[in-house]
């Protein structure tokens, strides 16, 4: 091990105090006994002096993968070419994939622990915004023997590059009364089928799926993926009135009116005279408002199952889309039930991938050629849950009207 | 040794293997859940089970004695389970209401705050910067660590009208996401070229094709094929810097911060929305980030004070109008903050609704 000295580092030392945990401090540690976060430190605290960045990327991978692993190469160097801090020269990054949900034991953490600091830097973040376990910090030799061992304890890589990337899922079934779907089976199911267009990739540009078990979309589904997958029910919400009456003596009539009542955001509730709720489900917009403040009290209805939203991402190149639904609603109970929207998000991405222009996303393609036309060349038929309101211009030319009623019409006749 | 190994496309792994055995016995069949303090969760099943989660800041980017001395309390203090929050939060899963409290002291006592739950302010979503980023304007974990640490009694404490979910992004790119808060990079100059290295470095028409407000065309510099930026047209977006590093779009004082609000995917009351601008040309200054901190505050505060109970900031600031927003943040409003890109128009005011 190194008895090297220390870079100074007047700027990081700065984030140690305070009562967050500190990134500076682990280094550090790390640092005591490796050269690779010693120098690391050294270009960090460079960065930081001179408000500059000094990573490139490159080409780096394991055997049988195009995607997965984040090259890093140091562009700090001397008057000579040669790097200020060898020892952090290469410094790639390995996307991991966390099981369903981000649940761990702690056996498992301590082997990737292990693994770590036999291959690597010895730092891990947990997890990227893609959802990924980052293992940072390995050299392009060690990449391969990292990701051998990660692999054979069950783990893979993620996406990186224009190819379908880690997907992400809430916490769900396994511990909230809000789940209205089996949110791991859905992020398995839906990113397990593409396992190729992940570790290949060859799509025009990213694509994401994202599940969350109920609208409160604490996956960020709707902002940050093209595939956003939410739980939801069609019935009405589950009441307990008892528990209503023991919340409105709980917290006074006032609280539930201000807090409950007229926060909702279609005026589907009404608080009864002996303190019990009336719900008007049909107007009920499923939006959670009233669930989340009575956990006890309400919870969602009992004929569950999930929206589908297309399309979101953030500002490149068009500016922010949100997801926006293309199925109202489909049921997650039997095994025809997943591979039905297996096939879906099979024919969005065959279709993104035949048809968007290069680095170009899912809701930028949607926004070029029309959801019209999306739909059709998925294959998905129109709704009025598509949309916020029906076109306001009067430009467009409409001359199949009547096939087009009559279509809906006999959808409305074959539904009963 | 790894010769010829071919990958096991394993893919997502199955959580249940490592997940705390209350809540596989439980799946799909909790029945509510209450918060006996700021940090825990309590959730009770069909069953009568009952499962309480302490939730625990930790740094992100952890070395691996940080997350040996997590489990080593997970092993002791809790049940040897545990799962991350989107936000970097740890959370530990206990059986026995007993066991929550030495838990807490624990984690508190080894330096990792409980929190973040409920109307707190929770962990900041937060990129690479500096640290592993090829493109970073500034540094993500230090801009985190800093802000967390002013806003650390804000974790610890439920005492928000309702959560506030921030996030910081290193470039205009915007990994972070939205947030009710947003601290991000904004470049203000054009980038700076370096014509020598375009030729062999850059897929021009790619590059060309990237450019948002098409102000990059080929050029012929100095006898070389390189690109050149319409200055005038140009946005100081950066989205040309990563397929082309020679247009270098960050510099040390001119790549500043900007903050914008409002920000939620969440369904509740309101539909999702999309954060705005707010405050820009806010020096990115290293190791603290004072200034930008400061800006944060002063809305947080302001939040504090005026939003109603369960109000998320773009609920409050839709409630309040966005005169009010900046009367009250005495932030100053510029001709920049009124929108000029497509759709633009959908953010004016087409009423005579107007608060005096």
């Amino acid at each position: 091990m190194s008895k090297k000295e220390m870079h100074k580092t007047p700027n990081l030392d700065q984030l140690e105090g305070g009562p967050w945990p500190s990134f500076v401090t682990g280094i550090k540690r790390l640092a005591e006994q490796n050269d690779m976060a010693r120098d690391l430190l050294g270009q960090l605290e460079t960065s930081y002096q001179t408000r500059t960045g000094y990573w490139k990327g490159g080409t780096v991978g394991v055997r049988g993968y195009g995607g997965g692993i984040i090259p890093r190469f140091t562009e700090l160097k001397d008057g000579n070419g040669k790097p200020k801090f060898p020892a952090a020269a290469e410094f790639h990054t390995l996307r991991v994939q966390p099981p369903a949900g981000m649940h761990y034991d702690t056996a498992t953490l301590r082997k990737m622990c292990d693994i770590w600091e036999k291959h690597g830097s010895g730092l891990i973040a947990f997890h990227g915004q893609s959802g990924d376990i980052m293992f940072q910090g390995a050299t392009s030799e060690k990449v391969q023997s990292a990701f051998d061992e990660l692999n054979d304890m069950g783990y893979d890589l993620g996406g990186a590059g224009p190819a379908v990337r880690t997907g992400m899922s809430c916490v769900g079934a396994a511990r909230c009364e809000h789940s209205c779907a089996n949110e791991q089976k859905l992020h398995r199911s839906l990113v397990n089928n593409f396992m190729d267009e992940m570790h290949r990739p060859s799509l025009p540009y990213k694509f994401k799926f994202k599940v969350s078990g109920c609208p409160n979309d604490c996956m960020n589904s709707i902002h940050r993926s093209d595939f956003s997958v939410i739980g939801t029910w069609r019935d009405d919400i589950q009441v307990d009135q008892k528990e209503v009456q023991a919340f409105v003596k709980q917290k006074s009539r006032k609280y539930v009116v201000d807090n409950v009542v007229s926060r909702c955001p279609t005026n589907a509730l009404s608080l009864n005279d002996d303190d019990t709720l009336a719900i008007d489900n049909r107007n009920c917009v499923r939006c959670m408002h009233c669930i989340n403040v009575m956990t006890k009290a309400l919870s969602p209805g009992k004929d569950k199952g999930v929206t589908v939203l297309i399309g979101g991402k953030r500002t490149l190149k068009i500016g922010d889309t949100m997801g926006t639904v293309i199925v109202p609603f489909m049921k997650m109970d039997t095994d025809e039930d997943y591979e039905k929207i297996q096939d879906l998000a099979r024919r969005i991405v065959d279709f993104f991938a035949d048809n968007a222009l290069e680095h170009e996303r899912t809701g930028e393609m949607i926004e070029r050629i029309g959801l019209v036309n999306f739909l059709e060349g998925v294959g998905v038929e129109v709704d009025p849950n598509m949309i916020s309101s029906p076109r306001q211009s009067s430009y467009v030319r409409m001359d199949t009207w009547a096939e087009e009623a009559d279509k809906w019409n006999e959808r409305k006749a074959n539904a009963g | 040794m790894s010769q010829l190994r071919m990958p096991i496309e394993s893919g997502v792994p199955d959580p249940f293997p490592v997940m705390h055995p209350l809540m596989k016995k439980n799946f799909g069949n909790w029945k509510y859940h209450d918060r006996p303090r700021p940090g825990v969760l309590h959730h009770v099943a069909h069953s009568g089970d009952q499962i309480w989660t302490v939730r625990a800041g930790t740094q992100r980017q952890m070395d691996v004695f940080t997350i040996r001395k997590l489990c080593d309390i997970a092993d002791k203090y809790a049940e040897g389970y545990v799962r991350f929050t989107i936000r970097s939060n740890m959370e530990f899963m206990v059986s026995d209401e007993k066991k929550v409290k030495p838990l807490v002291d624990m984690l508190t006592k080894e330096g990792f705050p409980v929190g973040g739950t409920g109307p707190s302010v929770t962990m900041i979503a937060h990129t690479q910067g500096w640290l592993h980023c090829d493109i970073p304007g500034t540094d993500a974990s230090g801009v985190v660590k800093a802000l967390m640490d002013e806003l650390h009694d804000e974790f610890i404490n439920e005492r928000m009208p309702n959560r506030v979910h921030m996030t910081t992004s290193c470039c205009q790119i915007n990994c972070g996401g939205q947030g009710d808060i947003a601290i991000n990079i904004q470049h203000t100059k054009p980038p700076k070229i370096n014509h020598d290295l375009v030729a062999n470095v850059c897929e021009r028409p790619a590059v060309v094709a990237r450019c948002p407000v098409a102000a990059i065309r080929p050029a012929m510099v100095n006898g070389r094929p390189s690109l050149e930026v319409d200055e005038k047209k140009c946005v100081c977006c950066g989205a040309c810097y990563p397929p082309c590093p020679p247009m270098q779009i960050n510099d040390p004082e001119n790549s500043k911060l900007a903050i914008w609000v409002g920000g939620k995917h969440s369904n509740a009351r309101s539909k999702p929305m999309f954060h705005k601008l707010v405050a820009a040309d806010i020096p990115n200054n290293p190791p603290r980030w004072t200034e930008a901190a400061e800006v944060v505050k002063k809305i947080l505060r302001t939040y504090q004070k005026d939003a109603k109970d369960w109000e998320r900031v773009g609920d409050w600031i839709e409630r309040i109008g966005w005169p009010r927003f900046f009367e009250l943040t005495e932030l100053p409003f510029t001709k920049f903050h009124i929108d000029n890109w497509r759709g633009a128009r959908a953010s004016l005011n087409a009423s005579t609704h107007i608060r005096f």
